[in-house]
Parts: structure tokens; sequence; C-alpha cells
């Protein structure tokens, strides 16, 4: 198997998190007690740029220049929420990147907060990691006790505090105009920009949100160099190294940092054990469940933000979930569309109501009472949700639009042979 | 009414806080650990400590996965049902778990021990297929792990 450089999960364990002292022994912290109160923001945020971070958080934005848009003049105190919600089907990633190695993450947040100048520091959770939640509440008092959290840190006159916000729980909340308003006790529904949260978030300030592993990627490019950064990636376009979660029917499922732009072929059949009982790879979802399905013809693509681009997809969260020749894609879109009609905020009409009519179409195909005439209404309905109010029913439209597109034989073998044609 | 050290507590949490209606979540999952669920004592407490309307408590409480309205047992399951335990057997999970609970989704065991709930992906499909309890995760499960889990915190009770 070709090895890589593990830069994001090198202090992983198998059982239990690295310590500060771990964390320390293999460079952590140096960028921070190089950096702090010693390179200016505005250096901090164009090395960022340079390194051309793309947010892993599933909307692939730059870090660097989402840092800029944060106006110099801007009035405190800023806010940086780190978003932990990941409730994306099939991403656990950031999971993972908690209980690997907090302070990573910790030191992340201080030098991130120290290029926009914020002093608050928020990390979002969802419920179902409470385990992770405790860990970062543990480790930030052993980080403060250190000095490098808190008032005046190591001298520098920066004071950054970092707290941790338990979420109710709701996929939404994973959006980030609807997580401030969770995070000011408000019904998170989403709010449309303008104004950009950067410019006025949390409580009318202005509030930079990343990503878990985005966070975690900013103490390695400030102590190595952006240009380091960008020759970890197997590709032009890419840059760093990314975590990809494989699920589904491989042998071995798991969160794997590889460089990024990494083949998918590899993923599968190296990384992740080969496809599960011999079974041949039929398609995956390369990104969550708001990507479209990724067709075997790509079995060789280069799992980068461009390569999946170039192909129509997206790269999104890199969750990457299998699936074989005996695995039935309608039934998958099932699945997908009823998480989605589960979790949509109802706030805007086409959304509320378009995924359960989606929903209803798809479950009677798959149960044999489909008609052809339904594939037309599905899809003209898909193409409705590109009409909401948030990015949430697009994603919702994705996997079904890709089923029209790429898997209309299956569709059809249900609607005219009555049944699931997987069923045996 | 709260007994006095949550109450002072909780207040002392919310004068800490810039900004109280940061806390709502925290309030509300504090006064649902102490009366079991959300009652409507609890909707009116948590406006109370926060200095809002029991309106706004609604709004948020009607909206969360882990708030509860309604009587809970003593052990919350939450069986994923989403893609990845999908395709490992969650359905088969599920209705293991109704036929040895004797209750459908959203139902608690008449010795008030068990409510199960289905919920979206937990965040642990490289264990799927995956439930919590009491917001700990266990998997990647079978009927026969399950019904040792369930048998084990049957006799815990007593
Ligand atoms: C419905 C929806 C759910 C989202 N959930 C998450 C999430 O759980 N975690 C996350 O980091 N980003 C999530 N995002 C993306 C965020 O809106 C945002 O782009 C990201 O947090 C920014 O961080 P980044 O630039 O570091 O990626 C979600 C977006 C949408 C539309
Ligand atoms: S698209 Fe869906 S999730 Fe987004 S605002 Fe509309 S109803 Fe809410
Ligand atoms: S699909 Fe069940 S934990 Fe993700």
């Amino acid at each position: 198997m070709t090895s890589y450089p593990k830069v994001l999960l090198q202090n992983r364990k198998p059982d239990r998190i690295a310590t500060i002292d771990e964390y320390r022994e293999s460079g952590g912290y140096t960028a921070l007690t190089e950096s702090l109160g010693k390179v200016p923001s505005a250096d901090v945020r164009q090395t960022i740029q340079n390194a051309v971070l793309l947010g892993r958080g599933g909307a692939a934005f730059p870090a660097g220049m989402k840092m800029s848009t944060v106006p110099e003049d801007a009035p405190f105190p800023r806010y940086l929420v780190c978003n932990a919600d990941e409730m994306e089907p099939g991403t656990f990633k950031d999971r993972v990147l908690i209980h690997a190695d907090p302070h990573q993450l910790i030191e992340g947040m201080v030098l991130t907060a120290s290029g926009v100048q914020a002093e608050k520091g928020i990390v979002f959770i969802r419920p179902e990691y409470e385990s992770a939640a405790r860990i970062l509440e543990r480790e930030v008092g052993i980080a403060r006790d250190a000095g490098f959290v808190g008032k005046d840190i190591l001298g520098s006159g920066f004071d950054f505090h970092i707290d941790v916000h338990r979420s109710g729980g709701r996929y939404i909340c994973g959006e980030v105009t609807a997580q401030l308003n969770a995070l000011e006790g408000r019904r998170p529904n989403p709010r449309k920009p303008p104004p950009f949260p950067t410019v006025k978030g949390l409580w009318d300030r202005p509030t930079l949100v990343n990503n878990v592993e985005t966070l975690c990627c900013v103490p390695h490019i400030l102590k190595n160099g952006a240009d380091w950064f960008k020759h970890l990636a197997l590709t032009e376009t890419g840059a760093g190294t990314k975590l990809y979660c494989v699920s589904g029917k491989v042998n071995t499922p798991g969160c794997f940092e590889l460089p990024m732009g990494v083949p998918l072929r590899e993923i599968v059949e190296t990384h992740a054990g080969g496809m599960r009982s011999g079974g041949t790879f039929k398609a995956c979802l390369p990104g969550g469940a708001s990507t479209g399905f990724l067709p075997k013809e790509h079995f060789d693509i280069d799992m980068d933000f461009e390569g999946l681009k170039a192909v129509g997809n997206r790269l999104g969260t890199a969750a990457i979930m299998v699936f074989d020749e005996s695995t039935c894609l309608v039934r998958v879109t099932c699945n997908l569309i009823d998480f989605f009609a589960r979790e949509s905020c109802g706030w805007c009409t086409p959304c509320r109501e378009g995924i359960p009519y989606i929903k209803d179409l798809l479950w009677r195909i798959e149960n044999g009472q489909g008609e052809v005439a339904y594939l037309d209404m599905i899809d003209r309905m898909a193409r409705h949700l590109w009409n909401a109010y948030c990015a949430f029913a697009p994603g919702a439209a994705a996997p079904v639009q890709s089923l029209l597109e790429y898997y209309r034989d299956e569709l059809m073998a249900h609607i005219e042979g009555g049944s699931c044609p997987f069923d045996k | 009414m709260l007994p006095e050290e949550l109450q002072d507590k909780l207040e002392h949490d919310i004068a800490a806080v810039d900004h109280p209606k940061e806390l709502a979540v925290d309030v509300m999952f504090a006064l649902q650990d102490h009366y079991g669920y959300l009652t409507d004592e609890a909707v009116e407490t948590a406006a109370g400590l926060l200095g809002i309307a029991p309106v706004e408590i609604e709004e948020l409480a009607t909206f969360y996965t882990f708030v509860y309205r309604e009587p809970v047992g003593k052990y919350v399951i939450h069986v994923c049902d989403s893609l990845l335990c999908m395709l490992d057997g969650s359905e088969t999970i599920e209705a293991h778990l109704h036929q040895k609970l004797g209750i459908g989704a959203g139902e608690t065991t008449g010795d008030d021990l068990f409510t199960l709930l289905p919920v979206c992906c937990i965040g642990y499909c490289d264990r799927a297929p995956a439930i919590l309890i009491n917001r700990k995760v266990y998997g990647p499960l079978t009927v026969e792990s399950l019904d040792a889990i369930i048998d084990r915190l049957r006799a815990d009770k007593d």
C-alpha cells in the first residue's frame, strides 16, 4: 500500500485521545508560539489564502478569502464559530478529529481567530457527540492552564476564549445562518444574506464560521508554509490532505487521511479494503447525502473539488458511500429523501412541499406501484427545489436528479416489473 | 419548583453570559434532566429564568430532536435509520427492538424504562448499524449484541 504523510491524523491512536504533551511533541503549538503577537493578522490571512485551503464543511469556499471578508474596521467583539454539527449522512470525520487530537483544533481556532482579531470562540456541536463535547471542554481547560487560550495568550496581548455550545439536534443547524440563529437561542431557520455573517453575524457582530477540519489544517499551514500544504495534494488543483469517510459496501469502512486528489479506485480498493463479499463497484455518493450518484465509469476519478466539479458532481464533505451491483439505488434514494423530508426546517414551500412529493412518488416506484409519468413529475419537482430559500433543498435534489440521469433503466425496471428487482 | 441548588446553578450560568438566550438549549436540557422531560412547568420555568416568553421556549422545544415535550423512559434509544445503517440492517434492529420491548416508534415501555425514537444519521456510519442509548453509541450491532445490551440495562434497574 502506498503510504502517504499523515498530517491531521498523525497523532491518532486506536483507543484514546492524544494528550497536550503528545500534541506538542509532534510540533503542536509551535505555530501559535511563533506567530501570535509577531505575525500581523493580514499575513496570517494571506498564508491561508496562498495555501488554497478550501472549506471542508461541504461548500469548498476558500478559507483565506472568507477571513478577508471581515472588514478591517469591523466592530468588536468578533466571533469565530467552529462548526462541529456534522449531520451530513455518511460524514464522521469531525468526530474522528476531535477524538484523535483535540489540541490541533484548539490551536487552529486560536490561530484562525488571530487572523480576524476575534476574541470569542464557540464550538457548535451536535448532541450525538456528547463525548466529543466533554473532551473539548476538558482540553480547552488544559490549554488555558498552559497559556494557549484565554487572556493575553503567551503574553502576546491577544485574548481568545473558547466555549462549547451543545445543539438541540437538527441537520439544518449545520448551515451557517441557521447555526447563528441557533446560537442566539432563536428557532434555527436559515437567514438569507446579505448581511453576510463575516460582516454581521452573531449578535450583529462579525462572525467567521469554519468547519472542524478546515480549522485543523491551519496550524500546519502556518507552521510549514503554503507551498508545503499545496504539495501535499496529488493533483495540481488540490491542496492539503483530506479526510475521506468511506462507508457502505466496502470491507473496512472508516475515516482515512489521504492526499487531496487521490483516485477513487485507490480509496476503495486499497484503503477501504476493497468491495465487500467480492461485489463490484456500481456507484457511490462522493461527498455526503447532498451530492449526486457518481457512476462506475468515473471509478478512476481524482477525488478533489475540481475533479468532481468537472463531471458535474461535488466533493462535498468527502463522505464516500459505496454501492455494489446488489444495491438498489432507488431504495437508496428513498432513504435519502426520507432523511431530507424529516430534517427540512419547513421554512419555505419548495422544500417543505416538494420533498414529501418526491418522496411519495419515489416510494411508489420502489414498491412496484410506479408509473412512467412519475419520472417527469419527479424531475420537475426536483428542479423546483433549486428555488428554495437555502442550500438544503438543492442538496436533496442532487441524488434524485442523478438517479434520473444515470439510472433511468433501474427506475424503469421497477415500474415495468411492478416490484423492486433487487428484492429476492 | 426547582431544587434550590439547580435554580442557583442555572441563575449563576445565565448571569455569566452576555446574552441569556444563548443558553436556551442548555437550560432546556437541564430542566429536562430534572423533570424527566420538558414539562409545561419546565417551559414556564425556562422562560422565567431566561427572561423571555414561554412561546419562545416552545419554538425551540418543538424544533429540536433531543428536547422531549412528552414523558420518556429512563433510557432513550435513538435508532439510526439513515442510509449506511439501513444498508447494514437497521430495519432488522428496529424490528427486533419493537418485538423485544413490545413498543413501536415513539413509544415508551410500561415500566418507563425504554423509549424508542428513530433518528437520522448519528455520525457513526463506520459502526453501522448503530444506535444511541442516552447519547452513548453502540455499534456495529447484531441482534445478539443488542439483546445483551438491553438485558443488561434491564438488570441494572434493580
Ligand atoms: C443543510 C446544510 C447543512 C450543513 N451542515 C454542515 C455541518 O454539519 N458542518 C459544516 O462544517 N458545514 C455544514 N454546512 C456548510 C456550512 O453552511 C458552511 O459552508 C461551513 O460550515 C463553512 O465552513 P468551511 O468554509 O470551513 O467549510 C452545511 C450546509 C448546509 C446547506
Ligand atoms: S430549503 Fe428547506 S431547510 Fe432551507 S429554508 Fe427552505 S425549508 Fe428550510
Ligand atoms: S447512517 Fe447510521 S450512523 Fe450514519
